[in-house]
């Protein structure tokens, strides 16, 4: 009954989107204010609706109704209650599902709280949003269909994906859609301020909330997926540059360079067409993650659809909206003029680069990742794009970036007199380069990895550090002046600090692990003691166990180190419904090193193979991750861009002329 | 069918490097692992056959240490392999022909954006013309000039 329910919700929701995707549109271009009030109304219903499917379908997951074709193909009566809840988006139909449901979250929130909007934008920005939700809803009602009975329901289900089956899995997707999908509110604003040939620091102001929301999301959606990564598949790796990592990727760097360019639009009103060209590209990438993704032109893990049909509909979707989004932007663009003047030293000449830095490392990624498919449609060859490219190809912008950021972010906005600025960096940049060269002389052996990234990360760390003594006075002032100063500048200048801070983090434990890790594979006999750089290892015993819905073959390593000694235990756990094996290393984590077992079989001449990783400062990069996404919540939350804030409460932008 | 491939993947019995396939001269062997991290399973998604589990990646590897023992140099390692299994083993693109468009797409979009950002800044270093007023526009002016 409920999965009915659920199917005619999303029919109706359907209906409502057409609806709003025509009529706000038309009041809009005739000024009719009761056509252009429609929006609001059909956006919240659609959430409403297509919230009762979601919840429907989420029923029929928990109480395993087999009836139900995707619950059959992707459930089991014996899987933990939380798999069954997140197995309603672990498999195509229900992630679509999803896909929608946060884009009519994101459209029902510019509903509900854009009543500060002028009514034109707002109904063209609910019009074109309901747009994008016309294109998904029909792809999930015609091609997708999570919803379809099955006419002899099976006695059990077939189960869910073990490697699926996984805390830090399970919440990956919703945090990657939340991400992506929010990308979509800065495209309909981007559209809706061609089709009015006007781009203002309002609009700016307007945007940045939601690209800055959608970015957070996408940082922890691939910070999570990374650290899933990392501590399931055996062997430590974070980060592969797999297809389907750089279709999240590639947003994410969109997002970013437009979060900075969306500043120069709403401080210095310059750089207008250029934004909301980033704006339509970042969705773009989010359409052609989704596309890579959703139809199976690459295979991997994620690619949980292989229907041509599929993926035939997505990129349809795909080429109106990118190339409509674009042609507008040809006849439009021109009419975002700008008059203000910035010398060449000056903040905006910093974001500049940045912005051009964040956009060519995109397209790096962008070509690399279709490369092999334009290789294999034109000459029929197959070829592979794999991580020793993208190392290779991708890391020198970052490189670029990083030695950039701290000048840029320090310069004040319009003019700058570098050597001024410059001042509070100069014993930043010594103390960096000297802390590199100590690591450099220290280290055996001659990687030059870890001293240029310690440098890098310190660089960044350290400079944004500087920023903020100098922002403050420090020691120029009393201590507690200092302290009243820091506290009183805004958020968005605390969520730049963390967010910068957050990469330098990234860019240590990435070169410090690279760098410094040390790996031992072996066959370890009972009772045998052996030596992994500086920790001692001994295989205690090795014991089966039963899981809820798998076997364990579990480990025990007596682990000491100097003085101390603690216990480790490796899995292999073996899922009795899908007859698949996965490895659970034991993992102990510390800020300085994470010390991670995975165990292997057992070997022909007796004992087990075991492989130990010393991986020092890998949990940085997770770490990082956070304070970044940290960060970029701080800035949100700063009360002037509190996304009712601009018209209810006319707050005076603080005296803070350098932001 | 796709997926049917890679649960066959995932429950192979191997674990990536096995201590059994392992060279005892460490330094062949630290050859052997660098050359096979840019060498792909050919079976497997985007993996290289250091990390994987198949078992053709296994049979890849053990080739890798077999022509190193014979003495080959890791370049006539790697030859050996693409001779038998074609390009698309290489992770690392070749630097030749089609593929100059991918190795030079990032140098050259770096160029020409900061060709055309440099242009963008240095012509907003100047005081932008202001746009000349229209009649209409003149005729305000006059008319707030006089209050």
């Amino acid at each position: 009954m409920f999965v009915e329910l659920g199917q005619y919700a999303l029919i109706l929701a359907f209906i409502f989107a057409i609806v709003q995707a025509i009529i706000p549109i038309i009041g809009a271009q005739k000024g009719w204010a009761n056509w252009m009030a429609i929006a609001v109304p059909t956006a919240q219903i659609q959430l409403l609706l297509i919230l009762g499917a979601f919840a429907a379908l989420t029923y029929a997951f928990v109480v395993s109704d087999f009836s139900v074709q995707l619950v059959a193909n992707n459930s089991h009566s014996d899987k933990p209650m939380l798999y069954k809840v997140t197995g309603v988006w672990a498999n195509h139909e229900g992630s679509m599902l999803l896909w929608n449901l946060i884009l009519a979250t994101f459209g029902a929130a510019v509903a509900t709280f854009g009543n500060n909007l002028p009514p034109e934008l707002r109904a063209r920005v609910l019009s074109v949003q309901a747009m994008i939700g016309v294109a998904f809803l029909a792809f999930l009602i015609f091609t997708s269909n999570p919803f379809l009975r099955l006419d002899v329901p099976p006695t059990n289900g077939s189960g869910l994906n073990p490697l699926l089956q996984d805390p830090g899995l399970a919440f990956h997707p919703p945090f990657l859609y939340l991400g992506y999908v929010g990308l979509s509110m800065a495209f309909s604003f981007a559209i809706a301020a061609l089709i009015e040939g006007k781009v203002d620091a309002a609009w700016a102001r307007w945007v940045r909330p939601w690209t800055l929301a959608a970015w957070v999301f996408l940082t922890i959606g691939i910070a999570l997926g990374s650290w899933w990564a990392y501590y399931e598949l055996g062997w430590g790796g974070y980060w592969f540059w797999d297809p389907v990592e750089n279709s999240s990727f590639m947003p994410w760097l969109a997002a970013t360079a437009l979060l900075h360019s969306a500043i120069v639009v709403e401080k210095r009103d310059t750089l207008k067409a250029w934004t909301v060209l980033l704006a339509i590209i970042g969705f773009s990438f989010s359409l052609i993650g989704t596309f890579l993704v959703r139809s199976g032109v690459l295979t991997s893990v994620h690619a949980f659809a292989t229907d041509p049909a599929r993926g035939a509909f997505v990129l349809v979707i795909l080429a109106i909206a990118i190339g409509g989004g674009l042609t507008l932007y040809t006849f439009r663009a021109g009419l975002l003029k700008s008059h203000s003047v910035f010398s060449t030293f000056s903040r905006e000449s910093g974001l500049v680069l940045n912005n051009l830095l964040l956009s060519v490392a995109a397209a790096v990624v962008l070509v690399g990742t279709l490369w092999p498919l334009v290789i294999e449609f034109t000459t029929g060859e197959k070829i592979s794009v794999g991580a020793p490219f993208f190392d290779m190809a991708f890391t020198p912008f970052m490189v670029l970036l990083a030695m950039a950021l701290p000048i840029g972010a320090i310069l004040p906005w319009k003019r700058a007199k570098l050597g001024k600025s410059m001042r509070p960096l100069w014993g930043v940049m010594a103390l960096s380069v000297a802390l590199g060269t100590l690591v450099w002389a220290l280290q055996t052996g001659g990687r030059m990895l870890a001293p240029i990234g310690l440098t890098l990360s310190a660089w960044i760390i350290l400079g944004a550090v500087a920023d903020f003594a100098s922002r403050s006075r420090f020691g120029k002032v009393s201590f507690g002046e200092s302290l009243r100063r820091l506290r009183n500048l805004p958020g968005s200048d605390w969520g730049k600090v963390l967010a910068h801070s957050g990469l330098g983090m990234i860019i240590f434990g990435i070169s410090a692990v690279t760098a410094w890790e040390t790996e031992d594979i072996r066959t370890t006999q009972f009772g045998e003691r052996y030596e992994v750089s500086g920790y001692y290892f001994t295989l205690n015993k090795v014991e089966n166990l039963e899981g809820p819905n798998y076997d364990i073959v579990r480990a025990e390593l007596l682990v000491e180190d100097g003085g101390k000694s603690w216990l480790m235990h490796p899995e292999k756990r073996n899922f009795r419904v899908q007859r698949m094996p996965t490895t659970e290393a034991a993992i102990d984590i510390s800020l300085t090193r994470d010390v991670y077992i995975a165990l292997g079989d057992p070997q022909a001449g007796g004992g087990y193979a075991v492989r130990i990783y010393i991986k020092p400062f890998v949990d940085w990069i997770w770490i990082g991750a956070l304070v970044m996404a940290f960060g970029g919540l701080t800035s949100l939350f700063d009360r002037r861009y509190r996304v009712a804030a601009p018209s209810r409460k006319r707050t005076k932008p603080l005296a803070a002329p350098a932001e | 069918m796709r997926y049917l491939l890679l649960i066959l993947m995932l429950a192979s019995p191997a674990m990536a490097v096995e201590p059994s396939e392992m060279l005892a001269d460490p330094a062949l062997e630290a050859r052997a692992r660098e050359i096979s991290k840019g060498l792909r399973c050919v079976v497997c998604q985007n993996e290289n056959i250091d990390d994987s589990n198949a078992g053709i990646a296994a049979d890849l590897r053990v080739l890798v240490r077999e022509r190193l023992t014979a003495g080959d140099s890791d370049e006539e390692t790697v030859q050996y392999v693409v001779d038998r299994y074609g390009e698309y083993v290489l992770l690392k693109p070749t630097f030749f022909g089609n593929n100059l468009i991918l190795w030079l797409t990032g140098p050259l979009l770096l160029l020409l954006g900061g060709i055309g950002a440099l242009v963008f800044i240095r012509g907003r270093a100047k005081p932008q013309p202001e746009e000349a007023l229209n009649a209409d526009e003149q005729e305000k002016l006059a008319r707030l000039l006089q209050d």
